[in-house]
């Protein structure tokens, strides 16, 4: 008995180091993925055939054609596989599938000027449309207040992935969601005008730069009492975040782009339904721009958009990124991979259609260096389908995002 | 039936008042791949057309007419004129705020025969569209077949069906004509009682008809509202039901089955959940496939698996616009994305022609290339349900009604400045959130 006991000891520690070594393996192995491509979509660089790409804790270890693949990893096959999809602004997560009050956060009607408003602090990560959008290949969403109002409030960055609020977001404070049109006068009674509504904004814009001069006064005691929405709008003219302006008509843009100018803003154009018509006027500007999906409804202010924006703009040199954008009734959301379909069939030459969902989002965003392209040291968010991404009877097969298999459609 | 004259009458008048404005002389499409939808596809096929119908269609070995005008389409891809079941394109209005049911209200009266949406439907394929009134109401009113013909007057565009009418009854259950104010109702079961009551109504008054047939100084005084509900008693005017989800599709299986009307159902977006009753009851079914669930309670449980479960359980399915909620310019698209969620190539190809000519009691004139038929088709650049493909010409009884090699046509397909003119109630800008279908 006296000689066994630590026999017994040590089988049992035998046991649990054993028992560590498998589960240390489990999770490597879940973490360590080789994906295989018959054509593999970087879009960093050529097309790659055969290709394979590595994923290695989170991250993107190797890519390319013929890679030997290390035999503790998880092999997935595909036709084609691209980088993990970014959508350029959405408003899920804040305007739920149901329109009703209850899971309506992302226009607050009380006042049509309202920075101060954060995205963090209403996205919903229960809200279905986000799983709905990452089977169909979303791995990144810009999202947040919506328009309707002059400044409806924050927009924020996050990964689709499951999870709370905190563990998917990438930027807590994006950009300040603004608007220009006839979709403010319908939600307040003043603004009832864009030349009134530019005046509001300009005289606000003002108000946060006397704000802001006082702050930098050395004398502390001269300091005003601090003020968040000023502070946004602080940080804003900076240029430490970027104005997102949804403008669709050729007045609404070029209001944009004069107020830009005036208060050198970053100017992010979002909409942009008749950009088509003022690419001299927007490339001068340096405004980057966000482009409405391909299938919205050509009514309202949308009334004169073209399949073609999307390609009229690349053609002249604009990058331009292609959004799910907002809708208020069926269907609750746009999924940018179709949206990109349609325009890579209107003009839009392939790839190019399929960085306007990649890698031209993840620069707008400022997150190109983890995001949008398949290259050693991103994230490893990755999309495989069983055929041509845009094809309308192609499926979006496994999505994969920060290493983990979050979305296993096909049999 | 002497009172019933004026609304039989008028589109016989019409076939003859309106001379069919199509060419004398054969066309002959040589070369295309051939879906006659009712027969198998024909590689390198011939289709003939002369004086607006469909002269012959066969393969390669056919004879020709030797005066025929050759049109080459090689590589091309040809399909019958689509049919959009469901269809708000040219301004339609139903009733109004006043009444919930409105069986006398009819969208003939409003429908704008110039609207761009026309041109827009043609862009995208569409030959014949059935334009109803919104589902803001239990009953919003009469729909109108229409063919989409050249015109200055909309009755230049009423189709006449089998029936001998053009048009159906729009009916609507569930949310949407839930106001619970000024005479509408406010929960499901005021809305079927509300329903029943009508329908019992018009039982009554169709038996004075049917008793003033002996004797003519029985007939009943004309009533509007009545007539329209006897011709859907009869079975003539086909009720098109708007109706989301399972409880309301089951209400209405109960409504046909009480009243024996014959009915089309519409959307039915959890129409997977109560298969085996719809094809129990043999109604068939027009859905839409959008592109994500939600936008309303009802539209939650959406599956775009819809068209092929209703397809294993043997119900007819055709696929609808619904235009404006998914565009006229992509009523193809919506039958591919059927095809992705495991529709038959087949199947979906009925879904946007023959299954919703027959829904229409239009089955024996369009929907399919077979002799005798209506010359409508479209020529495809490629496979009907590849996003690559392209419409490229859109012909109705004979006459080419959209080119897109035309600048001015193509503009109609991609959109442009100035392009289309939405009729006055599609557009509400102080409203843009809502959407005329569902407009309440």
């Amino acid at each position: 008995m006296k000689n066994s006991k630590p026999t017994n000891k040590n089988q049992i520690m035998k046991k649990i180091f054993f028992c560590f070594l498998l589960l240390s393996a489990a999770c490597c192995l879940q973490a360590q993925i080789a994906v295989k491509g018959d054509k593999v979509y970087t879009v960093a660089g050529e097309v790659i055939t055969n290709g394979v790409v590595l994923l290695k804790d989170g991250k993107i270890e190797k890519v390319g054609a013929g890679l030997k693949i290390p035999a503790n990893y998880t092999v997935y096959q595909a036709k084609v596989v691209t980088p993990g999809l970014v959508d350029a602004r959405s408003v899920v997560g804040l305007s739920g599938p149901l329109n009703m009050p209850v899971d309506q956060d992302q226009l607050d009607k009380s006042s049509p000027i309202q920075p101060d408003l954060r995205a963090i602090d209403a996205y919903n990560t229960d809200d279905t449309l986000i799983g709905y959008l990452r089977v169909n290949g979303v791995t990144t969403m810009h999202t947040g207040h919506g328009v309707g109002a002059l400044i409806s409030g924050q927009t924020m960055v996050v990964k689709t992935k499951p999870g709370m609020v905190d563990d998917v977001t990438l930027v807590p404070t994006a950009m300040l969601a603004m608007s220009i049109g006839t979709s403010v006068h319908a939600n307040f009674t003043s603004p009832g005008t864009r030349s009134k509504e530019i005046a509001m904004l300009r005289t606000e814009l003002l108000k946060a730069q006397g704000y802001d001069k006082k702050m930098q006064s050395k004398d502390s005691s001269k300091h005003p009492s601090r003020d968040i929405p000023q502070e946004m709008l602080v940080r804003m003219l900076h240029g430490e975040i970027k104005a997102l302006v949804s403008a669709n008509t050729s007045t609404d843009i070029l209001d944009a782009i004069r107020l830009a100018k005036e208060f050198k803003l970053k100017l992010v154009i979002e909409g942009g339904a008749e950009a088509y018509r003022l690419i001299d006027k927007i490339k001068a500007s340096g405004a980057e721009i966000i482009v409405h999906p391909t299938m919205a409804r050509p009514y309202g202010e949308m009334a004169n958009m073209t399949l073609e924006n999307a390609a009229i703009l690349t053609r002249a040199g604009i990058p331009v990124s292609i959004e799910s954008g907002y809708e208020g009734y069926v269907p609750k959301t746009r999924v940018i991979l179709f949206e990109a379909g349609v325009a890579a069939a209107n003009e839009l030459p392939f790839e190019e259609a399929l960085k306007a969902i990649t890698l031209n989002p993840a620069r707008l965003l400022g997150l190109d260096k983890r995001i949008g392209s398949l290259e050693k040291g991103k994230d490893a968010d990755i999309v495989l389908y069983d055929g041509d991404p845009f094809e309308y009877t192609t499926h979006v097969c496994k999505v994969i995002i920060d290493g983990k298999l979050v979305a296993d459609n096909c049999p | 039936m002497r009172k019933l004259l004026p609304a039989g009458l008028l589109p016989i008048f019409l076939i003859f008042y309106f001379p069919v404005r199509s060419q004398d002389r054969p066309i002959a499409f040589k070369g295309a791949l051939i879906y006659p939808v009712t027969g198998a596809a024909i590689e390198k096929g011939v289709l003939i057309v002369q004086h607006g119908h469909i002269l012959a269609v066969g393969d390669a070995s056919m004879a020709i007419p030797g005066d025929a005008q050759i049109v080459d389409a090689t590589n091309k891809v040809i399909i019958p004129g689509i049919i959009d079941t469901h269809s708000h394109i040219g301004g339609p209005e139903g009733g109004d705020n006043s009444n919930a049911l409105n069986p006398d209200v009819r969208v003939l009266d409003a429908v704008n025969p110039a609207s761009t949406g026309f041109k827009k439907a043609l862009a995208g394929g569409v030959t014949t569209a059935n334009v109803m009134p919104g589902s803001g109401h239990l009953m919003s009113g009469q729909t109108i077949y229409l063919k989409l013909r050249e015109a200055d007057d909309i009755e230049e565009m009423l189709e006449v069906n089998e029936k001998g009418v053009y048009g159906g009854m729009k009916m609507a259950n569930g949310t949407n004509s839930m106001r619970g104010t000024g005479g509408f109702p406010g929960t499901r079961s005021k809305s079927a009682a509300m329903d029943r009551e009508l329908f019992l109504k018009a039982i009554e008054y169709k038996r004075k008809l049917d008793s003033a047939k002996k004797d003519s100084t029985k007939l009943p005084e004309r009533d509007l509202r009545m007539e329209s509900l006897v011709e859907v008693l009869e079975g003539k005017r086909v009720v098109h039901f708007h109706t989301h989800k399972m409880n309301d599709i089951l209400t209405v299986l109960r409504l046909k089955k009480e009243f024996g009307f014959r009915v089309v159902l519409h959307h039915v977006s959890e129409a997977w959940k109560v298969v085996d009753a719809i094809a129990a009851a043999g109604v068939p079914c027009s859905i839409i496939n959008i592109d994500a669930p939600g936008g309303k309670l009802e539209a939650m449980n959406f599956s775009p698996k819809n068209g092929a479960f209703l397809e294993k359980a043997g119900v007819a399915v055709a696929i609808h616009t619904d235009d404006p909620i998914t565009d006229s310019r992509f009523l193809m698209r919506s039958a591919a994305l059927g095809v992705r969620e495991g529709m038959s190539r087949q199947k979906a190809l009925e879904a946007l022609t023959i299954a919703g000519a027959r829904m229409l009691d239009l089955g024996s004139k369009v929907g399919s290339l077979e002799k005798g038929k209506d010359a409508d088709f479209v020529i495809l650049s490629g496979d009907p349900f590849s996003v690559y493909t392209h419409v490229e010409q859109t012909w109705v009884e004979g006459l080419k009604r959209f080119d897109r090699s035309i600048p001015a046509d193509r503009a109609f397909a991609v959109g442009g400045y100035k392009i289309y003119t939405p009729e006055s109630n599609e557009e509400d800008e102080d409203n843009h959130n809502e959407w005329s279908d569902e407009k309440q």
